[in-house]
């Protein structure tokens, strides 16, 4: 919301600089966006005279000027086709910086000829896009004096932020209301004069709504006013609206526009002419079409609240008016609106449409009912001044003004209780009717009348915030909560875990990624994802518009990224959510990594190897271990899903539930995303590791054995397709108690073991805690190992 | 006796001789092994008179003992020079690189999520969880944000494909759902916060489709807006590692609270870095505010009897103000050469005994 100082000080009687006006309106509420001195970024510019132009001689499209600037007369090259004799120009000189360009200036030599300065267009200025010539100023300009004064731009422009409960401050009146409250100088609002209609206009009103949208505009008012000449506005007006970034039209349309940002009050002025008999607040009939004074062509829809004649819609109400009644320079007679329209049905419509306009803003957000009247005679008064006194009629009245009497109850002590601000109550009361409230005492409590304008009060809570918010919330104490003692611990043991993962798996080298939570549907469908459930209704891009199936495709992605700019050695991971459906269970927490390039550096001890699934499976393994996964009870499968190399890749299971997958990713895949492989990558699913079931923080007696270990090895021939897995498990199996370790250390394919078939070296360390282990004792168990493994997989134990 | 003098020099010469230790083991045995001349003498001793053994004896062993005491010397000190010439020939290049480890790292929004868990933990706050795909109801409704409420346009909100009731799923806008879940499933005292995931359909320079906040939440019988100042203030202090962090509360508005105020941090910004607490720039952090009684009779819990604040923080914020990181879009590029500089080491876990050491 832009207006500029002196417009304030039409509602707001103060000599406060303003710097610190604008200090105040962020403490109240209204957030300053910025204060934008025109003057200052214009002050080199000055009125010069062109004394003479002449043709370059050596470019056709430039002249040679001598422009005098006031103090002397210079040469300048200037391109634009309305330099001429005789006009009267902005110049500005050598050292000045150019706005709208961004350079600045030095004496310089076009094709032979010297230009000191230059003469501007209005884009060089930033005052319009304006650039097809120079600024012609009028021939009584004063040359000499700055140009910034002369077009009224020393008047600086305050920006504020308006939160959407504001809609009061939507108007500049409303802002000097805060101010005013806030001690920042004495609100102005003389009574507004009815004027009294000398005739009975010929267009009357008819609100036909069906009952079901009958709020859709509760009142119409309506007024002729004949003979009036529809010119420029005058320059006062034209330069607040430049202001303000609005562009000035014609007198008519500036007033309304003018009363929208004074007063939050939208209003539109049709061409008596064009109005065919009566105006009608109807619902737009499905296929009727109105061209808008955006001159779009909109269809309308029985959604919409239009604003018609007996042949034809003439508006859309409270969002726009039509091109077709809308007034020219030779309107004479005009039909002034002021009507209040339903903020959600204003807001509907407006999206519906896709028209955001001042009167759109405003009636959404809620315009104050009681302006409807005072509303329609602030522009009566202003066209009777400003397009000629021509006669008016009796106000047209269709519906009738909602009538605002809500009432809170205030009890002044909430302001200590809720606000934390021990206040007194007359201050309490003496804030709240400064806004305009209106309290009435009953004992400790008050009944406290809403202001028209300000819908979005209707609670005690509100009130307190007024309160607070005038009395400044710098004032109120700030307080401790009382602490716990001593400190509880806060974290669930999932978040505990979550925890401890992003930790660990940074200390395994692996760099922790923040990655989008949507990715392109191709790759969540590459990731077994891509359900219609899950795709985004609007999202930003195609390139982000599905919800992540896995986290890997990103962090491959990632790594594909990190790759084309010469790091292929690296791993990521990242942990977070999943998405297998729309519910809150369908959030899969997951712990992801990738590896891509070698294990290391290229290094002098010799050539690192390339990632594979044993390097994602210790990950895995240190995660589940980590987070108190039950690993000896775990198996290993190969099912992997489609995205993984089918012979190299691996599914952690306890029973029927996945805990892990890891193991390189599928070469079709990587290809299908652009990314060089191998890429070795992991999936933990921490909500499916269970939570161990902790008694005590005691961790029980260590029972450690002081009699001698013993290793035994074997070697074992099997069919190629037997797990190792079955081996180790088979082998520890034997005996839980003396057998305290089993390893593979060896595992061969080729010469002397046969086709399709490996050698197995598998050592067992044997050690009872009471004794040292006779050679019968480990003979025994070496003998129930060689037939446990035998029976399990088929092997035949090598010689 | 010259001749035991004779003997004793030509054994002497033999040990002090020995180029290595074989060649010394050769004079050991030779003088003192089963048939070496010590030990020949030593036999001889046997067959004297006591006269003649009490005069020999003393002087025999004095040579056994010389030759012996000669022996240990020469072999220490040709140990010690294998071992020399040994270490000499083992000698390598220590200035030789390492053998590669890759560096892990913390990414700063978990590490600033971890920071700020440490230190609301301290003042009692637990920590709540909710889903990103969340419905409307504890999205906006909930909240006090009906369905043709101009805040709904305020929020930019992603939403998912309708479902076959024609219904619309959505992605979390704040964390205040976690509110919502929150109060629906606990009674009062509460005191919470909820770090997440968060979405809005907005991307440019300040702006990403994903960020993260952090919610808080307390409700009970008395807490006011003196102690939401209080809290958000220590926080700051505490978060920021400094005795005073310049703050600015100013009056704002959110459907769900009132009243309202949104929390600004003093800062400047030098070319691309944020230097907190300095100049006159403003980077707001937070909103907050009383919780509004209808949301607490929406999850029924009764405004009569219960009050209380909540507030909601940008994590990136956080981060890129405290840590100097100037641009958020790079939060989620994975770029390795961004992790490895503004990456937390894995075992920098933020502790409350080690803030404000740098």
């Amino acid at each position: 919301m832009k207006f500029t100082l002196t417009w304030l000080q039409d509602h707001l009687d103060t000599d406060w600089a303003v710097e610190a006006l604008a200090d105040k309106l962020t403490s109240v509420g209204l957030e300053l966006e910025g204060i934008e001195d025109r003057a200052a970024a214009l002050k080199p510019f000055v009125i010069a005279e062109v004394l003479d132009a002449k043709q370059h001689p050596n470019a056709d499209r430039l002249r040679v000027c001598q422009v005098n600037t006031g103090t002397e007369t210079l040469q300048v090259v200037c391109g634009a086709p309305n330099a001429r004799t005789g006009i009267k120009a902005v110049f500005a000189p050598s050292g000045s910086y150019i706005p709208g360009s961004g350079i600045t200036l030095k004496p310089t030599d076009i094709r032979g000829e010297a230009s000191n300065g230059m003469l501007c267009s209005e884009r060089e200025l930033e005052l319009s896009d304006e650039h097809n010539g120079i600024i012609e100023l009028p021939s009584d300009a004063p040359v000499g004096t700055a140009y910034a004064e002369y077009a009224g731009l020393g008047d600086p422009v305050i920006d504020v932020a308006v939160t959407p409960n504001r809609p009061d401050c939507l108007g500049i009146i409303g802002i000097a209301r805060d101010l005013a409250a806030v001690g920042a100088g004495r609100f102005i609002s003389p009574k507004i004069e009815p004027i009294p209609g000398t005739f009975k206009s010929e267009i009357g009103v008819r609100i036909e709504l069906p009952n079901d949208a009958a709020d859709a505009c509760p009142v119409f008012v309506g007024r002729t006013i004949r003979g009036v000449k529809n010119g420029p506005s005058p320059k006062w007006l034209q330069d607040r609206l430049k202001a303000i970034g609005l562009r000035p039209i014609s007198a008519l349309v500036d007033i309304t526009n003018f009363l929208t940002h004074d007063r939050a009050r939208p209003l539109h002025v049709y061409d008596a002419a064009k109005v065919s008999g009566d105006i009608i607040v109807r619902l737009g009939r499905d296929g009727e079409t109105l061209e808008a004074l955006d001159g779009k062509t909109y269809t309308i829809n029985s959604n919409v609240c239009v604003i018609a004649d007996q042949d034809r819609a003439l508006g859309f109400g409270g969002v726009m008016g039509g091109t077709y009644s809308g007034c020219s320079v030779d309107t004479v007679d005009v039909f002034v609106e002021s009507a209040l329209f339903d903020p959600i049905r204003t807001a509907n419509a407006g999206r519906t449409l896709g028209i955001l306009s001042d009167a759109r803003f405003r009636f959404e957000r809620g315009v104050d009912p009681e302006g409807t009247i005072s509303g329609i005679e602030l522009a009566t008064k202003l066209i009777l001044e400003l397009c000629g006194g021509g006669e008016v009629s009796d106000l047209v009245i269709a519906g009738a003004v909602p009538v605002s009497d809500k009432s809170v109850t205030f009890r002044p002590s909430r302001v200590a209780t809720l606000g934390g601000l021990d206040l007194p109550a007359h201050q309490s009361v003496r804030i709240l009717e400064s806004l305009g409230f209106k309290a009435e005492q009953f004992g400790d409590e008050y009944a406290v009348t809403v202001p028209s304008w300000r819908p979005d009060v209707d609670g005690e809570a509100d009130l307190v915030e007024e309160v607070l918010r005038i009395a400044g919330l710098d004032t109120v104490p700030s307080l401790q909560l009382d602490r716990p003692t001593p400190p509880q611990g806060v974290l669930t043991s999932r978040q505990k875990r979550t925890r401890l993962t992003k930790r660990l798996l940074a200390t395994r080298g692996l760099r922790e990624a923040v990655t989008w939570s949507f990715l392109p549907e191709k790759q969540a469908q590459l990731f077994g994802g891509g359900a219609e459930a899950l795709k985004l209704a609007n999202p930003i891009s195609t390139e982000l518009d599905t919800m992540r199936p896995s986290l890997l495709p990103n962090l491959i992605a990632a790594l594909g990224r990190n790759a084309d700019r010469g790091f292929h050695d690296l791993g990521l991971y990242e942990v977070g959510g999943s998405y297998s459906d729309d519910t809150p269970e369908g959030q899969i927490l997951t712990a992801a990594g990738v590896r891509g390039g070698a294990q290391g550096e290229r290094h002098w001890t010799g050539k690192p190897q390339a990632v594979d699934a044993f390097v994602v499976k210790a990950d895995v393994m240190a995660v589940l271990a980590a987070t108190g996964a039950p690993l000896d009870n775990l198996i290993t499968t190969t099912d992997t899903p489609a995205w993984y190399h089918p012979g190299r890749s691996g599914v952690l299971k306890l029973g029927p539930k996945v805990l892990a997958r890891f193991g390189e990713i599928h070469p079709s895949v990587l290809k299908t995303m652009g990314v060089d492989g191998p890429i070795a990558a992991f999936e933990v699913f921490l909500d499916a590791i269970p939570t161990a079931k902790v008694k005590s923080r005691s961790r029980g007696p260590l029972k450690a054995s002081d009699y001698q270990a013993v290793d035994r090895d074997f070697a074992f021939v099997v069919e190629q397709a037997v797990a190792a897995e079955d081996i180790l498990r088979s082998a520890r199996g034997v005996d839980k108690v003396l057998i305290t370790g089993a390893r593979i250390f060896d595992v061969y394919e080729g010469t002397g073991v046969g086709d399709g078939k490996k050698s197995v070296a598998l050592g067992i360390t044997l050690q009872a805690l009471d004794r040292t282990l006779t050679d019968q004792e480990i003979d025994a168990v070496a003998t129930k190992v060689i037939d446990a493994v035998t029976k399990k997989t088929g092997a035949i134990l090598r010689a | 006796m010259s001749d035991l003098k004779a003997l004793e020099q030509e054994l002497l010469g033999a040990i002090t001789s020995a180029a290595d230790l074989t060649a010394l083991e050769a004079a050991r045995v030779a003088a003192l092994g089963k048939k070496g001349r010590v030990s020949e003498l030593m036999k001889a001793l046997g067959g004297m008179s006591p006269d003649e053994r009490k005069a020999a004896g003393p002087l025999y062993n004095g040579l056994r003992d010389s030759v012996t005491d000669a022996i240990n010397s020469r072999k220490t000190l040709l140990e010690d020079a294998a071992i020399n010439a040994k270490l000499a020939a083992e000698r390598i290049d220590v200035t030789l690189p390492v053998r590669p480890e890759f560096e892990g790292s913390i990414h700063p929004v978990s590490q600033v999520m971890d920071e700020v868990i440490e230190i609301f933990a301290d003042m009692g706050f637990a920590v709540a969880e909710g889903p990103d795909i969340e419905d409307d109801f504890n999205n906006f409704t909930a909240l006090n944000i009906p369905e043709s409420h101009p805040a709904r346009q305020m929020h930019d909100t992603f939403y998912l494909r309708p479902g076959p009731d024609g219904k619309s799923k959505l992605l979390r806008t704040h964390t205040s759902p976690v509110q919502i879940r929150t109060m629906l499933s606990q009674k009062p005292p509460i005191r919470i916060i909820a770090p997440g995931r968060t979405y809005r359909c907005d991307s440019d320079a300040t702006h990403t489709p994903m960020f993260h906040q952090v919610e808080g939440l307390v409700i009970d019988k008395a807490t006011h807006m003196g102690h939401l100042k209080g809290t958000l203030e220590a926080f700051a202090r505490a978060f920021f590692e400094v005795e005073k962090v310049k703050m600015r509360f100013r009056p704002s508005y959110f459907p769900f609270t009132e009243p309202s105020a949104e929390v600004d941090i003093g800062c400047t910004f030098k070319g691309d870095e944020i230097v907190l607490g300095e100049g006159n720039d403003w980077l707001e952090i937070l909103g907050c505010g009383m919780v509004h009684p209808r949301v607490l009779a929406n999850v029924g819990i009764d405004p009569n009897e219960y009050q209380g604040f909540a507030f909601g923080c940008g994590i990136d914020r956080l981060a890129m103000l405290k840590y100097g990181i100037p641009d958020l879009r790079q939060f989620f590029e994975s770029d390795l050469r961004w992790l490895r500089h503004y990456g937390f080491a894995a075992l920098d876990v933020p502790a409350l005994a080690a803030r404000g050491v740098k």
